[in-house]
């Protein structure tokens, strides 16, 4: 967080139907528990079909705008490595990357390598943490889809987001649906034995 | 359904679209309908979930001009309706919307607008609904956050009661899918108030409201002469709602960045989202000036405009605290003002004539530093303002040469329209045939991967504009529409093929919902449909009906057939017709 301006501003990306929406309601209701000020942004309809999929969350105080500034993500949460490059403009070399080490095939295209990306994305910022999240729960869990709770827990736990980890637990127990939730649950456990191992 | 939370005070986030049906929950609203449409489309998706729940009346209409017109006339039976649309909509309803501004709502009414700034799901046209406001003289208010959007559909309720006109709540994309804390106030219990006739309590709780039709041909029917009455009134009822628009507290002056006072020169009018880029951007830029924000697009408090450009700090009372009105804040006379508006630039040009009566030296500037083409963000906003200002200011990431390959979105893995494009891979030469498009999930025939899309318009067009093409040329033509959009605006197209005599071949994507804008029922397939054991309405009956005679319902899954059928409809001298019958595959089985 920008000690400065008193705000945390980030950015998820990823391909359509990787859950943005329900990380960016975790998050919002995480900080909200918090006592932050909150807006987000996000988008519906045709772009979710597969498309490239980007939502804002920003908290901490006096928070207008609900879209972030060019340059001014704190943190680039990339659910797919080609999703986080795309993502660039709103980073600075303050910015942290904290990417899923995946890479969702365009089709009929020529697409980066994982290393192209990781090349790319240091030009930007020297703050590059690449994690096989969506391996790590397929292997732990047996599903993938979980990969952005996986990330978004780490990330609290390791202090790349200001916000506490019963705020982000409490948040997943409100806004995941009854019937997924223990698999979400478990998500936050593993980020937390995950997080303590490295 | 946090939404339904009576806690008087309380805060809870709520999407811009939610904020909206909150404000109309804690207005007492009583009927809702709407046709779905990224980005207003959760409007209605929230009534569906709590309207039984609460006791209002709601419903999916077949397209924007019948709910509409089903709206009007719960508002002139008395009752508080809301309807909601995205911004095409209001096109498609334009038709009803004049005569009812006319008119005036005896039931307060509130309609509102999503328009899509930069195209995300609105692709057609970059549309701003403000100039048709404009056009039909129908109040309208901006709000730019859900906290707005609660309070401003509160106020539209009360402003449409207390002048008997419609009113409308204009939004965007980055207002309606915007999330933040709203503070709620009490539900209002949808009784019937102010409608002239008393329910027993029993009948007022989670029951519906039952308004009544009372005759006055003289207020609801619309004819010469006494539609040139009509008018007369509306425009003196919007020289009543003008006064009202300045004394209210949504038209604001504010000094952005108090910390940083100077005796500025210079000021900014803006208004919806763009307000808080601009507030972004004054604190990036560490900037203090005057900023007037409007709440009421429609009318426009003309005077306090002009005030503002005479005098921007008259409310600084109000704004600080007794201790600080103290503050140097000597500002009399702006010399240049920036309009920060989206899209085409309705305030700028009303604001330049308004500069012109209250100060002829005053530096009107908009377009020329603000773009009008596609949505504002807080850096082309920031860097306006610096460059208005002669202030430093620059994005350092354009050195940077990095580029990703596009994604474009594509149709779900096992969804059934891919069918429908491998059979017509195999069925015609795609470049011997012309492709017409519709509006839904197929318009992603036209991507790259696929590329079986020719023209794409509006609505219901695909069938129309092939009409006009069979009739023009004498080229093999298919289209594709969907059911929804077949029901909204495809029947008078189809009546049209079989009146005027042209022989395209229509393949009706029947797969049960409203796919694109999430799921919604529609007429062919109301909710619960097939469980709910009311049959929709067939859409082979109605085809049959329109006098077509080459007619095959198919499931695409069968790809021999689908096929053959192909190949033997597009030969035919009449017009053909092919339903393609299989569900969404996200349909809840």
């Amino acid at each position: 967080m920008d000690k400065k301006v008193n705000q945390f501003n980030m950015i998820i990306v990823g391909t359509g139907g990787q859950g943005q929406i329900t990380l960016l309601q975790i998050l919002a209701e995480a900080a909200f528990l918090e006592g932050k000020e909150i807006k987000t942004s996000e988008l519906h309809g045709l772009s979710q079909r597969g498309g490239s999929v980007e939502v804002h969350i920003r908290f901490g105080k006096e928070i207008y705008s609900p879209l972030i500034s060019q340059e001014k993500a704190d943190l680039i949460l990339g659910l797919e490595m080609q999703e986080a490059l795309r993502a660039y403009s709103f980073a600075s070399p303050k910015t942290t990357f904290l990417v899923n080490k995946e890479i969702v095939p365009i089709p009929l295209v020529k697409n980066l390598t994982g290393e192209e990306v990781l090349k790319n994305l240091k030009k930007i910022s020297k703050n590059v943490i690449l994690v096989p999240a969506a391996d790590i729960c397929q292997k732990e869990l047996g599903n993938r889809v979980v990969a952005g709770i996986y990330l978004i827990s780490l990330a609290s736990f390791k202090n790349l987001i200001p916000l506490k980890p019963t705020s982000i637990l409490k948040a997943i127990k409100k806004i995941i649906p009854e019937k997924y939730l223990e698999l979400n649950l478990k998500t936050f456990d593993l980020a937390k034995i995950k997080s303590s191992q490295s | 359904m946090e939404i339904l939370l009576n806690k008087p005070g309380q805060k809870i986030i709520l999407l811009g679209n939610e904020a909206i049906v909150r404000g109309a929950l804690e207005a007492g609203v009583q009927f809702v309908s709407t046709y779905p449409g990224t980005p207003a489309s959760e409007i209605g998706d929230t009534f569906f979930r709590i309207a039984k729940k609460v006791g209002v009346y709601f419903e999916y209409s077949t397209n924007e001009k019948v709910a509409l017109e089903a709206g009007i006339g719960a508002s002139f039976s008395g009752l508080k309706t809301l309807v909601a649309m995205k911004d095409f909509g209001l096109n498609v309803c334009l038709d009803a919307l004049g005569p009812f501004v006319y008119t005036g709502s005896r039931g307060p009414t509130v309609i509102v607008v999503a328009d899509d700034p930069s195209c995300y799901s609105s692709a057609q046209w970059e549309e701003s609904t403000r100039g048709l406001a404009l056009v039909v003289r129908i109040p309208t208010l901006e709000p730019s956050d859900p906290q707005e959007c609660k309070d401003f559909t509160k106020l539209a309720f009360q402003i449409s009661e207390k002048f008997k006109i419609p009113v409308m709540i204009r939004t965007t994309t980055r207002v309606a899918h915007q999330r933040a804390p709203v503070k709620l106030s009490n539900i209002q219990h949808p009784r019937a108030k102010k409608v002239n006739f008393l329910l027993p309590p029993s009948l007022s709780l989670g029951r519906l409201i039952k308004g009544e039709f009372v005759k006055d041909p003289k207020r609801f029917v619309t004819l010469p002469p006494r539609v040139l009455e009509m008018k007369s009134e509306l425009l003196a009822k919007i020289e009543k709602i003008q006064q009202f628009s300045e004394k209210s507290e949504i038209n604001k002056a504010t000094i952005g960045q108090e910390q940083f006072l100077t005796n500025s020169k210079i000021g900014i009018i803006t208004a919806g989202v763009p307000y808080l880029y601009v507030m972004e951007a004054l604190k990036e830029l560490n900037l203090s000036l005057p900023v007037l924000k409007l709440g009421f697009f429609y009318p426009l408090p003309e005077k306090k405009i002009q005030n503002f450009i005479k005098n921007p700090a008259p409310e600084r009372s109000s704004v600080l605290d007794q201790s600080r009105t103290e503050t140097k804040f000597l500002v009399r006379g702006l010399k240049k003002v920036l309009v920060v508006e989206e899209l085409e630039p309705h305030l700028e040009k009303e604001i330049g004539r308004l500069a012109k009566d209250a100060n002829c030296k005053l530096e009107v500037a908009g377009k020329k530093l603000i773009p009008e083409v596609g949505e504002l963000k807080p850096e082309i906003v920031t860097s306006a303002i610096a460059t208005f200002t002669n202030t430093k200011y620059k994005i350092q990431n354009t050195r940077y040469k990095i580029q990703a390959p596009k994604r474009f979105p594509q149709l779900c893995p096992g969804c059934p329209y891919w069918l429908v494009f491998s059979a017509i891979k195999k069925a015609v030469d795609t470049k011997e045939v012309v492709f017409g498009g519709d509006i839904g999930c197929y318009m992603l025939f036209g991507t790259p991967a696929m590329n079986i899309q020719d023209y794409l318009s509006c609505m219901g067009s695909s069938i129309g504009i092939a009409h006009g093409i069979k009739k023009a040329t004498k080229q093999k033509l298919i289209t594709f529409i969907g059911d929804s959009t077949f029901f909204h605006a495809g029947i008078p197209a189809l009546i049209n093929t079989v009146f005027n005599k042209s022989n395209p071949l229509i393949i009706i994507l029947n797969n049960q919902t409203t796919a694109m804008t999430g799921l919604q029922p529609h007429p062919g397939a109301p909710a619960g449909y097939p469980q709910s054991g009311c049959d929709g309405i067939k859409i082979e009956e109605m085809v049959r009906a329109c006098g077509v005679k080459n007619l095959k319902i198919l499931d695409q899954i069968n790809q021999k057939e689908f096929i053959e059928a192909v190949k033997e409809f597009l030969n035919k001298k009449e017009v053909s017709v092919i339903i393609a019958r299989r569900p969404c595959i996200w349909i809840k089985k």
